[in-house]
């Protein structure tokens, strides 16, 4: 009774961040089919923009759930990682795709240079392969059978985010407040981890015993 | 041809000049007063406003492209002084006062002092160009600007012959501007032109765009335009102008020498050290409409002459 009672709020909770997640997309697609005027003079710039800024976001969201376990000693938002990681990879392949097809018209030549030449789009294509990566192995029957090995592999994650928030950074022409914001966020989230692995050594029995 | 002025009542028979000064501000408190609030969108596809200038086209400088509708050109600026975001201007503008407006000129010139804008282009006639922009960013638009050539004032203004740069600065007032509130470029924002690019035939100053005085988030109520340089070099809402011996210090150029230079010519053969500079998206040709070919001096091969003998990709 009270496992089936926490199984569909858990199942509820998914579909509430399913929609929310959704949600930007829906509107930025609404508003170019229904409100064009509503992107700007340059819609192109815009939507990449918007699309790169919540792939960010929501990677971020995905980054601050251990923190909550941490902070609420409740170890079920964990289990919300990898619906938010997805969607966070969806958007970054929205963002590329854009600026792949509808920017760029597949210019092959211009994006391997782009790539090649350009360290801030480097950067940002490096992010989208860990995405690509960590999405093509984030199926349960996978986890379990790497074990150990995908935890490691999906420690990638952390890099991801690095690479994400430089390539905003370095994207930007002169104004760098935003990107710093997210910086300063992603810095948080790590020193969170940092934090509880000092406090988890310190008052460890190991450590305990060896006071005594 | 899009508009037709010669059709239309003048404005200022109808609307107030306090009312449309401020009418963005007005749209949008009604706006949110009414629940809508949504400030990020173009209100309408919007007609020019503002006071009517009389101006004649010279033919001499008409471009094949299409224009940049008002909304375009009045909606997605980039003016630091009222925000960083391309919307900011259009946004934030209201608060600066481009009347009345005076113009201090300075340095080896014959003619000095501080000049009401009136007195100093009364004896210039207005004319209409129209002209392509390309920002440093990779894109551009076609503008019909209002204005008068700037070799005819700095004629008037008797450069010695010490005069060998201009530089122009643009107000600095952070209750009119508030984006000069974060230190985000060393303010004031400060431009500047060799004397021999400034007296070129296409170096211009704008009073006006589409037939009517600038608005404020297009750099009322003076601004330059070189259209064969990357925009920031058309510097806006100009108070002083200084003619100079040694190059002056001029602000993108300071706040990241490696990314940005004092000559700033289009060149699709330089790249921006972060992007490239080959293309360029036209704004307003449409979301699947593809990105143009950028042409060097911005497709004004005229200006040419100037640079010979000058390593471009040096002197960027």
């Amino acid at each position: 009774m009270v496992l089936s009672r926490v199984l569909a709020a858990r199942r509820t909770l998914k579909s509430i961040l399913h929609l929310a997640a959704a949600l930007p997309l829906g509107l930025l697609v609404a508003r170019a089919i229904w409100l064009p005027a509503s992107l700007g003079a340059n819609p192109v710039a815009m939507l990449t923009d918007s699309l790169g800024l919540w792939a960010l976001r929501l990677l971020l969201l995905t980054l601050a759930l251990t923190p909550l376990r941490i902070l609420t000693g409740v170890s079920h938002w964990l289990l919300y990682r990898r619906l938010l990681g997805l969607w966070a990879a969806l958007y970054a392949t929205l963002h590329f795709s854009l600026y792949v097809l509808v920017d760029q018209r597949l210019e092959w030549q211009v994006l391997l240079e782009d790539v090649l030449k350009r360290p801030w789009i480097t950067v940002g294509a490096s992010a989208l392969m860990i995405f690509w990566i960590l999405s093509l192995t984030s199926f349960t029957a996978l986890r379990r059978r790497l074990g150990r090995h995908w935890d490691a592999l999906h420690r990638l994650v952390y890099a991801a985010a690095i690479l994400g928030v430089w390539h905003y950074y370095w994207q930007v022409k002169k104004d760098v407040r935003a990107p710093l914001c997210y910086a300063a966020i992603l810095a948080t989230l790590f020193a969170a981890r940092l934090l509880r692995r000092q406090i988890k050594a310190r008052f460890s029995p190991a450590t305990v015993l060896g006071k005594t | 041809m899009r508009y037709r002025r010669d059709q239309e009542p003048k404005s200022q028979d109808i609307t107030p000049e306090s009312v449309w000064v401020n009418r963005r501000q007005i749209l949008q408190s009604m706006m949110a007063a009414s629940g809508v609030g949504l400030s990020g969108l173009t209100l309408a596809e919007g007609a020019p406003t503002g006071r009517v200038l009389e101006a004649k086209r010279n033919a001499a400088y008409v471009a094949s492209d299409a224009l940049n509708s008002w909304d375009d050109i009045t909606t997605y600026n980039n003016f630091y002084e009222f925000g960083t975001d391309k919307g900011d201007p259009a946004r934030n503008a209201g608060s600066l006062r481009p009347t009345p407006w005076s113009v201090t000129v300075g340095g080896e010139a014959q003619v000095r002092g501080t000049f009401a804008l009136d007195d100093l282009l009364k004896p210039h006639p207005l004319e209409e160009r129209i002209y392509r922009l390309r920002c440093v960013e990779a894109w551009s638009m076609v503008i019909p600007w209002v204005g008068i050539p700037l070799v005819d004032l700095i004629k008037r203004l008797q450069p010695t012959s010490k005069a060998k740069f201009v530089a122009f600065t643009t107000l600095k007032d952070p209750v009119q501007m508030p984006g000069q509130r974060s230190p985000v470029l060393d303010w004031p924002y400060v431009e500047g032109l060799r004397i021999d690019e400034a007296t070129h035939p296409l170096a211009f100053l704008a009073v006006g765009v589409y037939g009517r005085a600038l608005p404020n988030q297009s750099g009322a109520p003076l601004r330059l335009v070189v259209p064969w340089k990357y925009g920031f070099k058309s510097v806006k809402s100009i108070v002083r102008i200084d003619f100079l011996e040694r190059q002056p210090t001029t602000t993108w150029a300071a706040s990241n020498p490696r990314e940005y230079g004092f000559f700033a010519n289009v060149n699709p053969a330089v790249d921006h050290p972060r992007w490239s500079q080959k293309t360029e998206r036209r704004i307003g040709a449409g979301v699947f409409s593809p990105r143009i070919a950028t042409r060097p001096f911005n497709g004004y091969p005229e200006v040419a002459s100037l640079y010979s003998g000058l390593d471009l990709s040096r002197w960027f």
